[in-house]
């Protein structure tokens, strides 16, 4: 049990009341409940703090798992986000995924989160069935380094402190090479709430472009927006400590 | 700024940046991360629980006509947050080379052979105590074109959910006392010595069958809301 020493360690050491408060209620054994005896009897798991899983890279070999439309699995996350109960304006977002020399990253995982049209996430912990909006979706970079989802556009959504997000999508960005997965999210152009989006405001205003998509002249039935993600480099996308 | 999830326990990660592994030095940013508040789109995650996977998922070595080669293995573990709640109802991804260190995928052109009754994906959903389980074979160890000589140890690739945007994770798995841990980058980019040790299952006699499996466990820990006590339900 040494990695539960060297967690407490740090949290005495700061003695800030409330940190101390907390250890103490971390100590406490876990509260009884229906169906928590059958664990118990067969090993006693109390609560304590633990030490993160550390993140490993998702490597280069992920599609046949992850994004497996061509291989043998039946894909359960998808591109294409749009349920028959979505609510909100039908849309493509599209860009590229790009390294430090602009090159394509053709093996690059993309995952968004966002609302649907009204601003309404799922509610915490609910199961949707696959004909439901669920709100999440997942693309692979093809040879190009290009990603694409189908989805509908997110409403504005509440923010810290009575402010309101101007519409957005949340992006992880896996692949080779990447240690850890970047977050960053993804804004529409033209949107007046854009100027005052509490998030937007913590970017510095000369690289608040890299999140913002841009809306493309229509080529097909939906409208396009469309956003590079660059990893390093010039233009380097804003990602977020979280 | 409002973190409702402790970043405190994130110095467990890897840095982005690890030159020894080749492919960071053009794949991580160079610019500072923007500190951001947990609003309610960090706060929310979808649910793949239970009504999204079959259970025959989850075992490996049932995919095909015939059972895959290999050493046959039993992978489980609990899912619990940092503060040892169980993280219940979240999906739980897979993927792993065949006995023989070769991918299906396409890009995989390692000279050893495909098997033509193992793919090599799996998944599953956690149960109420946050317990998995696959059934697979152990993996191969591959060459790969990081630097002379270089070989992954042999892993299993996990990809898990938990309860909101904030406590996704993907990481690899590894096997007891691999000979390739000393000489493997991606293996070595995590810097805590005790961190990095969290990532090697453990044999376990209980999980072994007899005549049929070897048993190793992985118990695995997302990022959890601080030890503010929840009643039950209300975590997940």
């Amino acid at each position: 049990m040494a990695e539960r020493k060297s967690r407490k360690a740090p949290a005495a050491k700061k003695a800030k009341p409330k940190a101390r408060a907390r250890a103490a209620v971390a100590k406490r054994p876990a509260p009884k409940r229906a169906g928590a005896k059958k664990a118990m009897s067969r090993k006693a798991v109390a609560p304590a703090a633990r030490g993160l899983t550390p993140s490993q890279t998702v490597g280069p070999y992920f599609a046949y798992a992850l994004t497996p439309a061509k291989y043998r699995l039946k894909p359960i996350i998808a591109d294409d986000l749009v349920t028959p109960d979505a609510e909100g304006e039908r849309i493509r977002i599209e860009g590229r995924v790009l390294d430090a020399d602009g090159k394509p990253v053709s093996d690059a995982l993309i995952e968004i989160w966002q609302a649907d049209g009204k601003g309404r996430y799922p509610a915490a912990g609910s199961a949707r069935s696959n004909a439901a909006f669920k709100g999440f979706g997942r693309a692979a970079s093809n040879g190009d380094g290009r990603y694409a989802f189908a989805t509908v556009k997110p409403g504005p959504v509440p923010g810290p402190n009575r402010t309101m997000q101007a519409p957005h999508v949340s992006v992880s960005v896996l692949a080779r090479g990447v240690l850890k997965r970047l977050h960053t999210r993804i804004y529409f152009d033209g949107e007046p709430g854009n100027a005052r989006d509490p998030i937007l405001a913590l970017v510095p205003a000369s690289r608040r472009a890299t999140l913002i998509a841009k809306r493309a002249e229509a080529t097909g039935a939906m409208p396009c927006y469309v956003l590079d993600i660059r990893l390093q480099g010039s233009g380097e996308t804003v990602f977020f400590a979280s | 700024m409002t973190a409702t999830y402790p970043r405190a326990g994130l110095k467990a990660d890897p840095p982005s940046l690890h030159p020894d592994y080749a492919s960071t030095r053009t794949r991580s940013p160079k610019q500072p991360l923007v500190v951001i508040p947990h609003t309610l789109s960090e706060l929310t995650g979808p649910v793949y629980g239970q009504e999204s996977v079959l259970s025959g998922d989850s075992d490996l070595t049932k995919q095909h006509a015939g059972e895959p080669l290999g050493e046959r293995i039993i992978v489980s573990g609990r899912v619990t947050d940092e503060d040892g709640r169980p993280v219940r109802n979240a999906l739980v991804e897979v993927w792993q080379a065949n006995a023989a260190g070769r991918y299906v995928h396409e890009v995989d052109q390692h000279d050893a052979p495909l098997d033509p009754n193992f793919t090599g994906a799996g998944r599953c959903a956690t149960d109420a105590e946050g317990r998995y389980s696959f059934i697979s074979v152990k993996p191969g160890a591959y060459p790969w074109r990081n630097h002379h000589n270089a070989w992954r140890p042999a892993h299993i690739h996990f990809s898990l959910f938990g309860h909101s945007f904030l406590t996704r994770l993907v990481t690899q798995m590894y096997f007891p006392g691999d000979p390739l841990f000393a000489f493997d980058p991606i293996f070595q980019s995590i810097p805590d010595v005790k961190a990095r040790e969290r990532l090697i299952c453990k044999f376990e006699l209980d999980l072994t069958k007899p005549e049929w499996a070897l048993g190793y466990r992985f118990d695995i820990v997302l990022r959890g809301r601080g030890a503010t006590p929840f009643e039950d339900g209300s975590h997940g």
